[in-house]
């Protein structure tokens, strides 16, 4: 077994094979262990920094009239607050994950590429260093919303270069990653595991890696353009020299929406992998779980066109738009009906990972039900860019995305650090977050329906009282995330034994038949799986 | 888990004190408005009938997660069962959600092909978006002017002005010259910007279109009541954003044209004195016009 040849391969001693002293260790590192580790430590310290954003747009929001900031600083922090989540925290933390958990779980000893491995990551922090540096030139940080729509973004001063470069190599970063991760999966796994005997976070991330090879170039050609606008004269999106800003919003989206599956498909695959262990019965449908995440991935690509149904698409177009961004409801159906199908009939128990993994399930739900009711054009228009929408992407995102990534470290962490955690302090976690969440994004549906757009940093005194609740739940929710840090910290720090299987529920997979914490060259030869 | 269930009560208790305050004003401030046209109220009904269906969507597979949360609990005994497909459910449950998406995509269909039908409109407004104010101009009327923010807003926005927005009348939501529209009329609104992209939304009209430099969109409504309606710029459009409401004031027909006619009137009294330059309300107006030059008019 596995388990027993990477003993002996530690017993050897090599030490060639164990990590580097002191901070060099973690400059010049290809182990994918400790690349998914810094992977893991940024996404976290982003999420505070972008979270830190958050709040003061909530403070400010908290009741109308400027307090705290000027209209000018209220939108670069929207900007960079979703530059940050997005690229910054959701997306290099499932990517931490894959780097831990792939190889592991494909019983590969390391990534594919792992010099590779090593420029992604250091790649992405010279990006965030352009990004947050941006905010201090002259003219201010990058204000004209994530979108980085046209006209409006040329009016950035010495930012936008900054950005843009920043967007360049964050995807530059990402097209390394993906590279990597398809050619480990395709090349790297275990003799006996065919592709359709993967766990799903394996599959749900061999898709999105197809997803961010697809799109990630486009959005660079869109922001090089951008670029060129700005400095060399061009046209592309400037009407008054025949270019045309309705262009740039079709480029985006289509990358922009794959985009938000590249978030939310990875997160599919840690609930798939945390709900069928702890309801201790195989995971309901696992062939129609593999196809309903290609089918979300194959339809993310014909549906941007939602995004934009007020630009003044011709009726066809928002005929075509509404239908297929109908159908995801399909899929993604499916795989909520699996997931509950899968706790049928078993014996559930509930570890911190899948309180995150059931919250993650009803609260996803709803950001779906939004979604589908966005779907439908002709209501859209009164949606469109109101809080509504604020509402339906932070469910999908925050209870959605960040919760099933909280719900994965918590399921994985005993096995990286050989420690478990303290499991009261991370119910406490849980309870907290879960029910701030709701304080903080339910009201924003009210919000919205009521008449209040997005991205404005004052606002008619009707919508006061909700903005309140949720200000406070916005704060609430935040501070709880602090609990999150002292845990993890303490979990590195020591505690309690994890054994090689970590949970009483005897969960499947390779990465259970090596020892917590994992050694650091792990499947040196390839176990055999039946 | 008994300590559980306590933390869950606990917080069940607290969430609804904090929801249910301010929720005694009503529905309005958390549902969409009817509004006052046709249009409107087909959207509202189209708004209504999804969200029932997700309701009861959700009603039933909430009902069953949380049957299996509180029954197949390891700590009551639970065996696990062993089965991991079930062809006939899973067939089930793939085709029954695409019919209840026609079901919702027919109405949703008609409802479209009806906005997108502009004919016959009785007046002409063009509406420009600028950073940050609209332009309103009455084609045939030859009649144009600026809306910007009231002052009484304007002066309360400013950071820490220490004035309280809550004593002022339609905090953010009042300009100084709003549009003027005739009720019972189908009015077509053309739709731009000369400057980067603002978008015009009306609630109660239910309609938003982006204003985009070098496109002229096009919109319509017909109120069917008279009074004033209030709406925001809905496309970030920089610093100002929030700071550019939209006002309509839909009178009788007849007070309408004695607008009109007044308007007429201010604007001959200004035009000797404002050398050639047309416009009522417009003193900072150097925009260049020619940004429309290729304009896009579908």
């Amino acid at each position: 077994m596995s388990t027993t040849h990477t003993k002996d391969h530690a017993a050897h001693g090599h030490d060639e094979h164990g990590p580097a002293k002191g901070i060099l260790r973690w400059l010049t590192t290809t182990n994918h262990k400790d690349i998914g580790s810094m992977y893991l430590v940024f996404s976290l310290v982003m999420f505070l920094v972008g979270g830190t954003m958050a709040l003061i747009i909530r403070a400010e929001l908290f009741m109308p009239g400027m307090q705290l900031v000027d209209p000018g600083f209220f939108n670069t922090l929207t900007t960079v607050h979703a530059l940050v989540m997005v690229f910054g925290a959701v997306m290099p933390a499932t990517v931490g994950l894959a780097n831990w958990m792939i190889p592991l779980q494909i019983g590969a000893p390391d990534m594919a590429l792992p010099r590779m491995n090593n420029f992604s990551f250091w790649l992405l922090v010279s990006a965030f260093t352009l990004l947050i540096l941006s905010l201090f030139v002259p003219g201010g940080g990058p204000s004209a919303g994530w979108t980085l729509y046209p006209p409006l973004v040329l009016q950035t001063g010495d930012a936008l270069p900054l950005a843009i470069f920043a967007i360049h190599l964050a995807g530059a970063s990402s097209i390394m990653g993906s590279i990597n991760i398809i050619v480990t999966i395709m090349n790297l796994r275990a003799p006996g595991m065919s592709l359709l005997k993967m766990p799903l976070f394996v599959w749900t991330w061999l898709i999105t890696a197809y997803l961010l090879i697809a799109v990630m170039p486009v959005f660079a050609g869109a922001v090089t353009m951008l670029l060129t606008d700005h400095f060399f004269h061009t046209t592309f999106f400037a009407a008054s020299g025949g270019g045309d800003p309705v262009l740039y919003a079709h480029i985006f989206w289509f990358f922009g929406h794959p985009e938000v599956y590249i978030m939310i498909l990875p997160a599919f695959g840690i609930v798939s992998e945390i709900i069928p262990t702890f309801s201790r019965k195989p995971l309901f449908g696992y062939d129609a779980m593999v196809y309903a995440t290609a089918s979300i991935a194959f339809l993310s690509f014909i549906v941007w066109g939602h995004h934009m149904f007020t630009v003044g698409l011709p009726l066809a177009g928002e005929m075509f738009f509404m239908m297929s961004t109908m159908l995801i409801a399909v899929p993604t159906g499916v795989k909520v009906f699996n997931w509950t199908a899968t706790m049928w009939r078993g014996s559930l128990s509930f570890e911190p990972p899948m309180l995150f993994a059931l919250a993650f399930l009803f609260l996803f739900t709803i950001g779906g039900f939004s979604g589908l009711m966005m779907a439908i054009a002709p209501v859209d228009f009164q949606y469109h860019n109101t809080y509504f929408i604020v509402a339906h992407f932070h469910y999908v995102l925050v209870p959605g995305a960040v919760f099933a990534i909280m719900g994965g470290v918590y399921y994985w962490l005993p096995k990286w650090t050989g420690h478990m955690y303290d499991m009261k302090l991370a119910k406490w976690h849980f309870w907290l977050s879960t029910i701030f969440v709701n304080v903080l994004f339910f009201p924003q549906h009210f919000l919205g329906l009521a008449g209040m757009p997005r991205r404005i940093p004052d606002y008619s005194t009707q919508f006061t009282d909700w903005n309140m609740v949720s200000s406070i739940g916005g704060f609430a929710f935040g501070l709880s995330q602090l609990l999150f840090v002292y845990l993890v910290w303490k979990c590195v720090k020591g505690g309690a034994r994890a054994s090689a299987e970590v949970w009483e529920a005897h969960p499947k997979g390779l990465e259970w038949t090596v020892p917590s914490p994992a050694p650091y060259h792990t499947f040196a030869e390839a176990p055999l799986v039946k | 888990m008994k300590k559980m269930v306590k933390h869950a009560l606990a917080a069940g208790a607290a969430l609804t004190v904090l929801a249910s305050a301010p929720a005694l004003a009503g529905w309005t401030d958390v549902n969409l408005r009817q509004g006052v046209t046709e249009i409107s109220r087909e959207i509202y009904s189209l708004h209504m009938l999804t969200l029932w269906i997700c309701v009861a969507i959700a009603v039933a597979v909430f009902s069953v997660m949380i049957y299996s949360i509180a029954t197949f609990r390891k700590s009551k005994g639970a065996v696990p069962a062993t089965f991991d497909h079930n062809t006939k459910a899973e067939i089930l449950w793939t085709v029954i959600p695409v019919f209840i998406l026609v079901a919702m995509a027919i109405p949703a269909a008609k409802t479209l092909v009806k906005i997108d039908d502009s004919r016959g409109s009785e007046l002409t407004i063009k509406a420009t978006g600028y950073q940050w104010k609209w332009q309103y101009e009455y084609v045939d009327q030859g009649i144009s002017f600026f809306s910007s923010l009231a002052r009484s807003s304007d002066e309360a926005r400013e950071l820490r002005s220490g004035i309280d927005p809550n004593s002022v009348e339609n905090y953010l939501l009042d300009v100084d010259h709003p549009m003027v529209v005739p009720v019972g009329k189908k009015i077509r609104v053309l739709v731009t910007a000369a400057d980067v992209m603002h978008a015009w939304w009306v609630p109660d009209f239910a309609i938003k279109k982006d204003a985009i430099p070098g496109y002229i969109n096009e919109l319509w409504f017909r109120a069917e009541k008279v009074g004033v309606y209030r709406g925001q710029c809905t496309q970030l459009c920089g610093r100002d954003h929030g700071f550019m409401p939209i006002v309509v004031v839909v009178k009788p027909q007849a007070e309408y044209e004695a607008w009109i006619a007044e308007q007429k009137k201010a604007r001959q009294a200004a035009a000797p004195s404002a050398a050639g330059v047309a416009r009522l309300t417009a003193p900072n107006d150097h925009h260049d016009e020619t940004t429309l030059r290729v304009a896009n008019a579908e």
